[in-house]
């Protein structure tokens, strides 16, 4: 098989080969390096490469498999977004911060891929902290979109969307808090799911906004989705918001083609689709929808979640306000960036994070360190988690009628790099799809949808707490029904 | 909503943060137009709303007070910008 | 002018718990080297996240519960936001608004009466690490990062310094007792803030709140505390105000000084902890708790003085700490009700002095209870006389050996023999003839000297009453 083909294989396909002994997971693991080492000076996916640790697990991956020890993700070759720790790997969070900082312990996610004898390429690029749409807030470099170097992959797991999308690995993980998974996915053409909060344990994800955080895939497939949330997902001691509930087997009802979505009940918000949303986003998005009607769904196209609208506010209320206390403890004393060049302890503190920190991150401390202060804590913080118990019910609500809500998963394909860099609030606009899902809690998955211009557009499944199984199904129906996800971007 | 210098100021002293007059001339114009729109908020009458103060209903999520054993020492202080007598070091801490 | 002090004190007190407030990490760092019990949790790493210790919940719901608390059925952990280099996180991990427990109250004794002083509430937070001062820099131990802090706030009820006093010692022997805290001031698991204030006697109108810190013993709490009233009240007095601000109490010099403020603001932006889901604090729980609590001191020293007929005095000093009334009471149990008073001689008595001494605790004495009444014993079965008793018992109390041993050792046991002691009386009459003439010619005192060249010629081991008899017959029988 051709290099080029490997690197676009799913989980899925390669774990055949590797079960077959067509393929090794050297061979594999050789094939992405090498790919990675011919397109990252136009992606800029990658912040660290792992490769003599990546040929290691190899090695060791094709010694199991050579025992019949084989697990799905046995040996497939998998890129880690920065924010996630790895023992002994530097976790930078792509800041200037952390530039240096290796952690001794692995996050939970990581563990549990070690446990399946994954093999890890390296880590990827993001806006710094997760604080961004764009992955142009990267302290380091700006990643670019495989299916237009000119512009975004989105954010703030761009890294990982790109790679994937590019070929540089078979699958990765990403971090969404108010959509940095969905996003960057759709905007890349690839599939990314964000877990049910609890569902996927946070240990070892680098805190932006502890109550909004999730970790979740970033794969080719939904059959892949899928399989990684199999090993992902679960409990976690060490992760008190963590639930205890019983995993599913995700993949349990994707291995029938042409599935009927019979009795499925799919409301489409119209708050969704405003009117200033790119008029062929909105054509793609009702194409797609008719697709799932058309595959057995009632389709409720008059649903309407009139509190969308305060969204954005009580996101970027409650995101920063927990992210300047996150972020509080970057003082140069422990670990990381440390600026000494100065008169007095706290002088010491207030340089190293005026230096250490970018303009993005910065202002998202400021904006929080206000919203909670004496005198407009009420205004603010107070009055944010209030409508969030609104929105919450006004979810829980839908949900009574609906299996699922579809959605686009952005209200524009991939921007051009620079184009909002000097325009933080457009930039947040740019996730006004997917924030609210996770002041609720959510699950949603975004899936391919279409193009437009050449560029992909994303779908939005949004389920009930903890169903991402029925997610997954429509997901799964609708793209055996398509072939978008097939197509790749030239590079 | 508009917020002054000194407001600024006074935000980033509590943040621990060192800005420079540009950046804090910008974040005072950027802070107050991202501020502007929060007050669609106003529009709900929340009174008798409980705040959300987590995303799922979990309670009582404890721990036995059971002893496991520590990092070593050089793992501690492995990633300390500055260190002595197997301690962090930083500027004199005025009492 | 009279004045009256307001004085209110906050009291933070380490936990006796194995491991730490939100992660596994040993508790007891007081002899680790530095940077030991530390883990990327305490350590205030990124991405890991804090796990509530049961335990730790527990021991603060006991002593709400001896303190007479309410326990609401929701509580939460809420950040607590400020800047220091010995706080990892940038934040405390604390409680704001939902605390386990208020509305509690204790009482002292003021003046001989009964004074009931209101407790605030009790919460839960996490210590900070612990730093170390230099020429022109600092260094931090994490150790003590994360180790489960309980804080108890008063009302601003104590109205003398003697209150404050009574309070503090009040609280510690309730916490010890209940074994949640070792109470140990000068270590630092211990500590106490004052807030001390005056106004006019009758007013209800406060003069500027005065907090004190540094505070590291119960002589340096009572001591900075009659400091201040004595400066706020020159200063009120020469028509002067007293302004609001933290002193610290410099113990060298015996005064308190104006702190700089380690806050630019007062403006922690408390909200509730992300990481950590709310409690609901099961009513049966508590129950459970509450029907495990141990005698309190106010009761058992009401106990003691009834079941044992001791005085207020003994069974005050008694009940002080638990392990002392439990030593007393397996003494008691051992050897019978009706030598409680003796018991509570010996222990108020020659122990305590050599407990003192040597600095430690009854508890971790070498002599048992069971020893202890092996040793009375002697004594009253006539085997050791009470000087004797006392070397005994000095010895016992270094070496850890039985009474017996040592009796047997040092042939310390009384000399009973008639014909012993008549041997040595003929011996010290033949040896001081002019002592005998003086007795036959009518000096008492006589009796007395010959009386000690008896004792002194057996080591003190002779039994006196038998020396004097048969000294009497003795000299009586040489005159015949």
């Amino acid at each position: 098989m051709r290099d080029d083909k490997l690197c676009q294989l799913t989980i899925h396909e390669a774990h055949e080969l590797l079960g077959q002994k067509k393929l090794s997971s050297l061979e594999l693991t050789m094939a992405l390096l090498q790919r990675i080492n011919e397109v990252e000076d136009k992606i800029h996916a990658c912040v660290t490469i792992t490769e003599d640790i990546a040929l290691e697990q190899a090695r060791q991956a094709d010694e199991h498999i050579s025992r019949g020890e084989i697990t799905p993700l046995t040996g497939i070759p998998v890129l880690v977004k920065d924010v996630i720790c790895t023992r002994g790997i530097r976790t930078t969070c792509s800041s200037k911060m952390l530039e240096n900082f290796v952690p001794p312990y692995d996050a939970t996610v990581v563990e549990k891929l070690k446990a399946q004898k994954a093999v890890i390429l390296g880590k990827t690029n993001m806006d710094e902290f997760a604080m961004g749409s764009s992955t142009e807030h990267s302290a380091f470099f700006p990643s670019h979109n495989p299916w237009d170097v000119e512009r975004v992959p989105g954010g703030s797991s761009g890294g990982s969307t790109a790679a994937t999308s590019a070929g540089e690995a078979i699958y990765a993980l990403g971090s969404d808090t108010g959509g940095s998974i969905r996003q960057p996915a759709g905007f890349c053409g690839v599939v990314g799911l964000k877990p049910t909060y609890g569902r996927v344990s946070r240990f070892g994800l680098v805190a932006f906004a502890s109550s909004l955080d999730q970790i979740g895939p970033i794969t080719r497939d939904v059959t892949d989705c899928a399989l990684v949330m199999n090993v992902i997902a679960g409990h976690d001691s060490r992760d008190s918001s963590s639930v205890p509930h019983v995993v599913p087997d995700y993949t349990k009802n994707l291995n029938s083609r042409g599935r009927s979505l019979k009795g499925t009940v799919i409301g489409v918000p119209r708050e969704y689709f405003p009117d200033n949303m790119q008029g062929e986003i909105k054509t793609a998005l009702v194409a797609a929808i008719n697709r799932l009607q058309e595959l057995g769904a009632t389709v409720d196209w008059e649903v309407s979640l009139p509190h969308t609208r305060y969204a954005l506010a009580v996101y970027y209320i409650l995101a920063p306000s927990e992210a300047s206390a996150n972020l509080a403890r970057y003082d140069g004393v422990k670990y990381g960036f440390s600026e000494q060049n100065a008169g007095s302890v706290i002088e010491a503190t207030e340089k190293t994070r005026q230096f250490g920190f970018g303009a993005e991150v910065k202002r998202r401390i400021m904006l929080g360190t206000y919203a909670l202060s004496a005198g407009y804590y009420d205004a603010y913080y107070l009055k944010a988690q209030k409508v969030r118990t609104l929105i919450k019910q006004e979810f829980e609500q839908a949900f009574e009628k609906y299996d699922a809500l579809v959605t686009p998963t952005s209200p524009t394909v991939a921007f051009k790099l620079g184009e909002k860099m000097e325009d933080p609030l457009q930039m947040y606009l740019s996730d006004v799809c997917t924030l609210p899902i996770n002041i609720a809690g959510l699950p949603a998955i975004s899936v391919p949808a279409g193009f437009v211009q050449n560029l992909p557009v994303g779908m939005q499944i949004i389920g009930k707490p903890f169903d991402e199984t029925t997610l997954l199904d429509i997901a799964f129906a609708y793209e055996q029904a398509t072939s978008w996800h097939e197509r790749k971007p030239m590079l | 909503m508009k917020l002054s210098h000194q407001q600024v100021e006074h935000i980033a002293r509590l943040a621990r943060l060192g800005l420079s007059a540009e950046e804090r001339d910008k974040f005072s114009l950027q802070l107050s137009d991202i501020l502007k729109n929060f007050e669609v908020l106003n529009e709900l009458n929340t009174a008798d709303v409980m705040p959300a103060t987590h995303s799922i209903p979990l309670q009582n999520v404890f721990r036995e007070d059971e002893e496991a054993s520590s990092y070593s020492q050089d793992e501690v202080l492995a990633n300390a910008p500055r260190k002595e007598e197997n301690c962090f070091k930083v500027k004199a801490i005025l009492e | 002018m009279t004045y009256e002090t307001v004085i209110g004190l906050e009291v933070h007190a380490q936990l006796l718990t194995r491991s730490k407030m939100f992660c596994s990490c040993n508790a007891d760092y007081a002899s680790a080297p530095p940077n030991t019990h530390v883990c990327p949790v305490c350590l205030g790493m990124p991405g890991v996240l804090p796990v509530i210790n049961k335990k730790a919940v527990e021991y603060t719901i006991m002593t709400a519960l001896a303190l007479n608390c309410t326990i609401p059925e929701y509580t939460k952990f809420d950040r607590k936001n400020y800047s220091y280099p010995d706080l990892v996180k940038g934040y405390q991990i604390s409680q704001y608004d939902y605390p386990i427990s208020e509305h509690g109250w204790l009482t002292i004794d003021s003046n001989g009466a009964k004074k009931k002083i209101n407790i605030t509430r009790v919460h839960l937070e996490e210590d900070v690490a612990k730093s170390q001062h230099r020429e022109g820099y600092s260094l931090i131990d994490m150790n003590r990062s994360g180790v489960p802090l309980m804080e108890t706030v008063s009302e601003p009820e104590m109205r003398s310094p003697e209150e404050a006093r009574d309070y503090l010692v009040k609280l510690r022997s309730i916490l010890r007792y209940l074994g949640v805290s070792n109470g140990n001031m000068e270590e630092g698991s211990f500590r106490c803030d004052a807030n001390i204030s005056l106004r006019p006697s009758g007013s209800t109108e406060l003069g500027g709140k005065v907090e004190l810190k540094n505070l590291n013993s119960f002589k340096a709490v009572y001591q900075a505390l009659q400091y201040e009233v004595k400066r706020q009240t020159a200063v009120l007095e020469e028509g002067g105000t007293i302004a609001q601000e933290t002193r610290g109490w410099a113990d060298d010099k015996g005064i308190t000084v104006t702190q700089r403020s380690k806050e630019y603001a007062n403006d922690y932006r408390y909200f509730p902890e992300p990481d950590l889901p709310p409690l609901f604090l099961d009513r049966a729980w508590i129950k459970e708790i509450h029907d495990g609590l141990p005698e309190l001191p106010e009761a058992r020293k009401e106990r003691f003085m009834t079941q044992y007929c001791l005085s207020l005095s003994d069974a005050s000093i008694l009940t002080s700490s638990r392990t002392m009334a439990d030593y007393f009471e397996d003494s008691v149990r051992l050897m019978g009700p009706d030598r409680a008073k003796l018991i509570s001689n010996w222990i108020q008595g020659d122990f305590s002095r050599l407990l003192n001494a040597v600095g430690i605790e009854i508890e971790s004495a070498k002599i048992s209870p069971e020893e202890l009444v092996e040793m009375l014993t002697l004594v009253d079965k006539g085997t050791l006389n009470g000087p004797a008793a006392k070397v005994v018992f000095e010895e016992m109390f270094h070496t850890g050996k039985k009474a017996s041993a040592i009796v047997e050792e040092k042939k310390l046991s009384q000399i009973s023999d008639a014909a012993e002691i008549k041997k040595e009386v003929q011996q010290a009459m033949s040896g001081n003839p002019r002592a005998v003439s003086d007795y036959r010619s009518g000096k008492e005192s006589a009796l007395a000297f010959l009386t000690g060249q008896v004792m002194r010629a057996t080591r003190g081991r002779a039994n006196p009453s038998l020396v004097r008899e048969i000294l009497i017959e003795e000299l009586r029988n040489s005159q015949e």
